[in-house]
């Protein structure tokens, strides 16, 4: 810091004037990069995929190796299944939980419950799906889509648990009084009153949940494992639309390559209208 | 909505609650146990390897599955340059944006702009992978690369053959999807810096900039220095985007452009594949070895980021 030239003031405030458009320029050049990437990712996927999304695509199941055409519903179907079930896994637990952390979360019990969820909520979901595949797969020496939505369910786990302890936590505690002083139990003025009034905070925990675990791929690789049949038993290997986006795009087949830019439309779209209700859930819950 | 409830006599009350209570435990103990059994479960997997090659797993360079030799130190430098320039990447650009974002922009604009920044946290990871695979590394291979060696190639790190994909294109790529991390929590953290500090650069005659870089960000510097470790830990675990775009070698080479291994793209690509059990267990505890850095690079950040944020609420 040179000291401030008081001869010459107006050349002096001129030039750090001037850095200062230089210095919001740069900061405004990045966001533009920043936004820009995203719309440069989103426009050249619409593009490269929009031409190979047709019915077919959507209905029929992958063709071998070589012949041309084909589609991935039964990767469609098992996504619908692994994440169905995760969520109906993660749903109760993580609600609960979320429950009891805003109700009786205090003490030194609730904080390390709060530690692990932030540190779950950190975690490679890679170490996860090892995880998984230590408990339910080594076990009956068979890959299965139960075992990727264990992992799944993890995976959603530490969102759906903070953001519920949060919504709750933000329900007035003159709202909990009036249940008690109504006479009602502790059950009835939680699950009556107390988790209704914060039902949009919650189902948007549960969106982005979804949403987080629609988009993710590596625990599949040893849990679901993949399959080229309809195969709906969620205790068998699965089809799922990430991985077969995954397998197709390191494959070194262009017809492969193709599909897997149709499929990456498919998963982006679903997962961008995933978040767009989440955030719509939201503001339901504020109203 | 509340026409429903009916008051209940004290029994039942009182059976209800009991349940309500069991549940709640019962809820809380799977959430415990899950987390302790993942951690239980990957040691357990994992103590063949552990055992034996000791220390040596993390000091060794060689990953020969034939003849069961496993050293994981090509894939913690892949790991750990890959993460680096990401972060040092996404650092640049976020802070930036996040200053842009909480400092700069007209209200009006500053709302859809934030969301389309976030929204690059929602881009699937496969669908980054195959973006980098077909776009960005022929991009860096045909010139980026080139230019940088041209240039720069002097220096170790811009020599050697140009491949396209490898560490300089991963981290590059990583960089973009941390980048939501560093920006979104790096807002929050500045806009949270008290109003009055502000009010009183501007008053002692500072531009908008100097305000903002000598007054603001340095308030700021806990909490986005935290942002920046978050997203560190993002990028140490992100898997597929990796496997597709840094080149799976594990070897260890100066030069940015050589492929390289991650932690968790060796464990993608090679576990289905593995077939001894000391194989397997080798990459359960590459597993571990990713475990344990999350748990200490997020633990940190959250300290940070907690740190800025209990302060502002005290105020």
């Amino acid at each position: 810091m040179s000291a401030p030239n008081l001869r010459e003031p107006s050349k002096h405030k001129a030039v750090r004037y001037a850095w200062s458009a230089v210095g919001v320029g740069f900061t405004l050049l990045c966001i533009i990069l920043a936004a820009g990437a995203l719309l440069a990712i989103l426009g050249y996927v619409a593009a490269q995929g929009i031409s190979s999304v047709n019915w077919a695509f959507v209905t029929e199941l992958p063709r071998p190796v070589g012949i041309t055409g084909g589609g991935v519903a039964n990767g469609i179907v098992g996504s619908l299944i692994i994440v169905g079930i995760a969520t109906l896994i993660a749903i109760p637990i993580g609600v609960l939980t979320g429950v009891y952390l805003a109700l009786f979360g205090r003490g030194i019990f609730a904080e390390t419950l709060r530690l692990l969820s932030d540190v779950l909520a950190g975690l490679p979901s890679i170490a996860i799906g090892l995880f998984a595949y230590t408990l339910f797969v080594a076990p009956f020496k068979q890959f299965s889509a139960f075992s990727a939505s264990i992992a799944f369910a993890i995976i959603m786990l530490p969102l759906i648990i903070r953001t519920s302890e949060e919504a709750i936590r933000s329900v007035p505690r003159t709202v909990r009084e009036a249940g008690f002083a109504l006479g009602l139990s502790r059950y009835a003025t939680t699950m009556k009153i107390v988790v209704p009034a914060a039902r949009g905070a919650i189902l948007t925990a549960i969106l982005l949940g979804i949403a987080r675990v629609t988009g993710e791929t590596a625990p599949l690789l040893f849990t679901a494992f993949g399959s080229q049949f309809w195969e709906l038993n969620p205790l068998h290997p699965m089809a799922e639309l990430s991985l077969q986006v995954f397998t197709y795009a390191i494959s070194p087949y262009d017809d492969w390559h193709r599909q897997a830019w149709a499929g990456a439309l498919l998963l982006t779209v679903a997962v961008f209208i995933i978040n767009l209700m989440a955030r719509f859930a939201l503001s339901l819950g504020k109203r | 909505m509340m026409t429903n409830l009916q008051l209940t006599t004290d029994r039942s009350a009182a059976r209800a609650d009991r349940i309500f209570l069991a549940s709640l435990w019962t809820a809380v103990g799977i959430f415990a146990a899950t987390m302790l059994g993942v951690f239980a479960q990957l040691v357990h997997s994992s103590w063949q390897s552990i055992v034996t090659f000791g220390f040596r797993f993390l000091v060794t360079s060689t990953w020969n599955p034939v003849t069961g030799q496993f050293g994981a130190l090509p894939m913690i430098y892949g790991t750990v340059v890959s993460s680096f320039i990401a972060i040092l990447f996404a650092s640049v650009i976020g802070i930036a944006s996040a200053t842009y974002l909480a400092e700069f922009a007209p209200r009006r604009i500053a709302q859809p702009l934030a969301s389309l920044v976030e929204l690059l946290a929602a881009v699937p990871s496969v669908v980054y992978g195959l973006w980098g695979l077909f776009v960005v590394v022929p991009i860096f291979r045909t010139y980026i690369d080139p230019v940088l060696q041209a240039r720069l190639g002097f220096l170790p790190i811009f020599s050697g053959p140009i491949y396209g994909v490898g560490l300089l294109t991963a981290g590059v790529v990583l960089g973009i999807m941390i980048l939501p991390t560093v920006s979104a929590i790096s807002r929050d953290v500045i806009a949270a810096v008290g109003r009055e500090q502000r009010e009183a650069g501007m008053a002692l005659g500072s531009t908008k900039w100097e305000t903002t870089w000598r007054i603001v960000l340095p308030a700021a510097r806990a909490g986005i220095f935290g942002a920046c470790v978050l997203a560190l830990g993002r990028a140490i675990g992100e898997t597929i985007a990796t496997t597709m775009i840094i080149g799976n070698k594990a070897t260890i080479a100066a030069s940015l452009f050589s492929p390289s291994y991650t932690l968790s793209s060796v464990i993608a690509n090679e576990f289905t594949e593995a077939t001894s059990d000391v194989y397997i267990s080798a990459l359960i505890e590459l597993g571990l070895l990713l475990f344990f850095l999350s748990f200490i690079v997020n633990g940190f950040a959250r300290l940070l980021v907690n740190s800025v944020f209990s302060k502002s609420e005290g105020r």
